[in-house]
């Protein structure tokens, strides 16, 4: 099972723009590598990434290759009425991992 | 060719001995209030993501740890927990003491194989691989209950020859570039290889994530790549040599704060 790391503010007063940082353990094998014997490693990456704000999308991402081990993304926001965020990974292989966090907002 | 070279040695025992005074004088230790952590030369960037331990992608690898160290294993069917407890009390301070002296071996082992002795003697269960990611999880985590805690190597006299065997391996000339490990880290300590700053070599945060290996490695895994840039044979992982090594390494930065998990380029 992936492992995350969330960090949102858990309080925080309305039209305050509050920071959002995400990060998750993946191996992010860009697929261009080879092992010594000359066979190539298929790529397995994470390629997209969604938060969502009490349902609403307030921020995505796709990822490429490029993008290196335990892709780390922060995002900032308006914080608008408590709510909960949830927020999403999808990858190759069938990778899905979500994860939520609780803010109040006053 | 080898029959020169013996009898070149019988002649001149004398050479040998000027030789090796020479290399065991040409670093000298640095002093202890000169000491500095790697961190101290990370760059912004860096030293935030080691800050922060939601930034930290050793993080990552404690919660893995944290998970294992109460997770049943073995045909002994117990955990960490089961003998050891809340880790926050009972392993607070242990990574900044090893590596120990360990009756049985007779001689120091580090926090990795002190993890295997116990998965073996008191789990029943299979070691974990070097460099594996379950290993280096549960040494991380045991590794996070020292952050902060002095580097306080055992006051063990059963120790001083390993760690004599450490430093003379330290201060020994090797491999291709011909080089010891104090002519980077004790002599141009702060100066610059390529662009980047040579640290002091003190192990204060191991294991730790390494951006250059995107994952988490071991302190023999540092060595590792040391003896293979100085073009040197190293190695096999668990090999004495190394733990020698990790044992001067660790007595040279006593006192120092853990760091566990640390982050470097």
């Amino acid at each position: 099972m992936a492992r995350a790391l969330i960090n949102v503010p858990a309080k925080a007063r309305k039209g305050d723009v509050i920071e959002i940082k995400t990060l998750i353990s993946h191996v992010m094998e860009s697929g261009f590598r080879r092992t010594q014997t000359g066979e190539a490693i298929p790529r397995d990456i994470v390629t997209a990434f969604a938060c969502t704000y009490n349902g609403e999308e307030i921020f995505a991402a796709q990822l490429y290759p490029a993008i290196s081990a335990n892709p780390f993304i922060t995002f900032h926001t308006v914080a608008t009425e408590s709510g909960t965020f949830e927020f999403k990974w999808t990858g190759d292989n069938g990778f899905a991992a979500t994860e939520t966090a609780k803010i109040v907002v006053e | 060719m080898t029959s020169g070279w013996a009898s070149l040695r019988r002649l001149a025992p004398a050479v040998f001995v000027l030789a090796a005074t020479a290399i065991v004088t040409a670093s000298a230790e640095i002093p202890l209030n000169e000491r500095r952590s790697g961190y101290a030369d990370l760059g912004r960037e860096t030293k935030a993501m080691q800050d922060d331990d939601t930034a930290n992608p050793g993080m990552l690898a404690v919660l893995d740890g944290e998970a294992l160290w109460s997770a049943k294993a073995g045909s002994a069917g117990r955990s960490c927990a089961d003998c050891h407890g809340d880790a926050r009390t009972s392993m607070k301070g242990v990574a900044a003491r090893y590596p120990a002296f360990d009756a049985k071996a007779g001689r120091p082992v580090n926090i990795e194989q002190r993890i295997n002795l116990c998965r073996d003697e008191r789990q029943q269960a299979k070691p974990f691989a070097y460099e594996s990611r379950d290993m280096l999880a549960l040494s991380a985590f045991v590794g996070l209950q020292s952050r902060g805690q002095p580097i306080a190597p055992p006051d063990d006299a059963r120790l001083q020859p390993f760690r004599d065997a450490g430093r003379d391996t330290y201060n020994r000339r090797q491999g291709q570039l011909n080089l010891a490990c104090g002519h980077c880290h004790d002599d141009n300590r702060g100066q610059r290889l390529a662009g980047i700053v040579i640290p002091q070599a003190h192990p204060t945060g191991y294991p730790l994530y390494r951006l250059e290996w995107q994952s988490v490695g071991s302190l023999q895994r540092r060595l590792r790549n040391c003896l293979i840039g100085m073009r040197a044979e190293h190695y096999a992982y668990g090999a004495p040599e190394y733990v020698e090594l990790e044992t001067y390494l660790m007595w040279r930065a006593r006192g120092m704060p853990m760091e566990t998990p640390a982050v470097r380029p």
